[in-house]
């Protein structure tokens, strides 16, 4: 049978090449980076080289490179770092309603500890505009933190112009690029990020790693203690193979980004059209166009979103849905429901990501299965007025 | 994270569509919670449930406890269908997560109003009242919420 891995939002396979500069660091060189002998520094030249990598990619100096562990925890580090450290300054938070939990999960512990959160809604396609964070903002405003590309519908947000609001206002400015991160051009300098979140395993790279760029003159306090490593920005032993892979990644990334993004974006494109001329009675989640390359989302009224995964996976296709029944609540997903989808709408989402290995002949066969499983879920649904 | 034997009820559902010569018609749930099952009965003169269908919108295991619920029912006594557990459906299919124990509550449910509608359709009400009003005889945890 045919195997389609259109989950590439949840994860994506480790490339070979990266595997090939990983492979060293997993065998021969073991030393711990920290240590002065020669089997630490040498480990340590990985590090290194790791970081000026991920620097060139973002444009950022090696200087404001932390390696974590992974995005959530970059996110944490940011949210409840930049709170204690400008307490001084102020208590008050922005973030819209449609940011990964990582984000929305710190915010709401936060708010337990007596911070004020502003959760700013998005429209219909997933945007928050520059005017709404504008708005939003008081002299009491430590942060705002605003996703740079939705894991769920693709949406991309108007970082640069949300960037400019914050700096005139004087407040610092994170974004979450775990999604944008490898996929679509990131510039912090230009763009005018403070602060921003990257994970290894979104560009083909290795899981267990993640980046915090901190711009300059910004020093927040190291979400987990016990040792100097990062510059005493992140205690723990450095996950060598990791950092080295998610450089690796994230470069290679970067340097076919224009190729990768067309072939990716033609197939997207496709797959949508394809779907609205198909299947009828759908309804494409997210923005048509200010999407990331290789996010297609639909809702498929009157079936249900585990029944499509289940049945796709049968036919060998992996794919994601936003329904309750896949998130283990009983609520379907807080994007859906944030960009106006009802219950029953959003119950019917399916996510199909596409990867670097991603073929026409995928798509052809994603095309030609998924009408045959919308057909005959709504055979079976009591609510389809069509099969 | 499904048995073998949920996957095949999901993947090959007995009984599946509308009846057109139900005399009992039944559906629980709600698109809210995105589950909804329809149960369709053709009771005979005997009281025997001769044939049954079902349509369900939700997951795997909403479309599998209603395939397991018509199967566990058909040729079976008005008496025999109400006596129909959710743990009865569960152990047929030889489990199912823990989550998704409450679509075999809906199941379940969705026998009892259909039968209900069975009665009330017969001018007997009371009986209807009846297989309405009694407790179901399972032991989810938590009510099913709506």
């Amino acid at each position: 049978m045919r195997k389609v891995y259109l989950d590439n939002a949840a994860t994506t396979a480790l490339s070979p090449k990266v595997l090939e500069k990983m492979m060293p660091y997993l065998t021969d060189i073991y030393g711990n980076a920290s240590s002065p002998h020669s089997f630490g520094q040498t480990a340590r030249i990985g590090v290194e080289h790791a970081r000026e990598q991920v620097a060139r990619a973002i444009n950022a100096d090696p200087s404001e490179i932390v390696f974590t562990g992974c995005g959530t925890e970059s996110d944490n580090t940011v949210l409840f770092g930049v709170a204690e450290r400008y307490a001084k300054k102020g208590d008050h938070i922005i973030t819209t309603n449609v940011e990964h939990h990582a984000i929305l999960h710190s915010c709401a512990a936060l708010e337990k500890k007596g911070i004020k959160v502003t959760y700013l809604p998005v429209d219909k396609d997933g945007l928050v505009t520059p005017e709404q964070v504008r708005d939003a903002i008081t002299d009491k405003t430590i942060l705002v933190s605003v996703m740079f590309a939705n894991n769920e519908v693709g949406t991309i947000m108007p970082i640069p112009e949300i960037a400019a609001v914050c700096h005139e206002k004087g407040v610092l400015f994170h974004t979450d690029a775990v999604q944008a991160a490898g996929h679509i051009p990131i510039d912090v300098k230009a763009m005018g990020i403070d602060m921003l979140s990257i994970s290894g395993h979104k560009f083909h790279g290795p899981k267990g790693v993640g980046v915090l760029y901190e711009r300059k003159g910004i020093r927040l306090p190291s979400y987990i203690i016990g040792g100097e490593q990062e510059k005493g920005r992140r205690a723990g032993t450095e996950n060598v193979a990791g950092i080295v892979g998610l450089g690796e990644a994230l470069e290679l990334a970067v340097t076919n980004m224009s190729e990768t993004s067309a072939r990716m974006t033609r197939m997207r494109d496709r797959l949508i059209e394809g779907i609205e001329s198909t299947i009828p009675e759908v309804k494409l989640n997210g923005h048509r166009t200010k999407r990331l390359p290789n996010n297609v989302n639909f809702s498929i009224k009157y079936i249900e979103g585990e029944s499509i995964l289940l049945m796709l996976d049968m036919a060998g296709i992996a794919a994601s849905s936003g329904s309750a029944c896949t998130s283990g609540s009983l609520d379907p997903s807080h994007v859906l429901l944030a960009l106006g989808l009802t219950h029953e709408v959003a119950h019917g989402s399916v996510r199909m990501t596409l990867g670097d290995d991603t073929t026409d002949e995928d798509i052809d066969y994603v095309l030609e299965t998924l009408p045959k499983v919308a057909h005959r879920l709504r055979a079976m649904s009591p609510i389809s007025p069509i099969d | 994270m499904y048995t073998e034997k949920v996957l095949d009820h999901f993947e090959h559902p007995r009984n599946v569509g509308a009846l057109d010569d139900a005399n009992g018609v039944g559906m629980v749930g709600n698109a809210k919670c995105g589950d909804i099952m329809q149960m369709f009965l053709k009771v005979n003169d005997d009281g025997i449930i001769e044939d049954v269908g079902f349509k369900t919108f939700g997951c795997g295991a909403a479309i599998a406890t209603s395939s397991m619920a018509t199967e566990l029912i058909k040729g079976k006594s008005i008496e025999e269908a109400l006596q129909l557990s959710n743990s009865a459906v569960v152990e047929a299919l030889e489990g199912l997560p823990p989550q998704k124990i409450h679509c075999s509550v809906l199941a379940e449910e969705a026998v009892r109003a259909a039968i209900a509608d069975y009665y009330r359709k017969k001018g007997m009400e009371d009986k209807a009242k009846e297989v309405e009003n009694t407790k179901c005889s399972c032991e989810h945890e938590e009510p099913h919420e709506h």
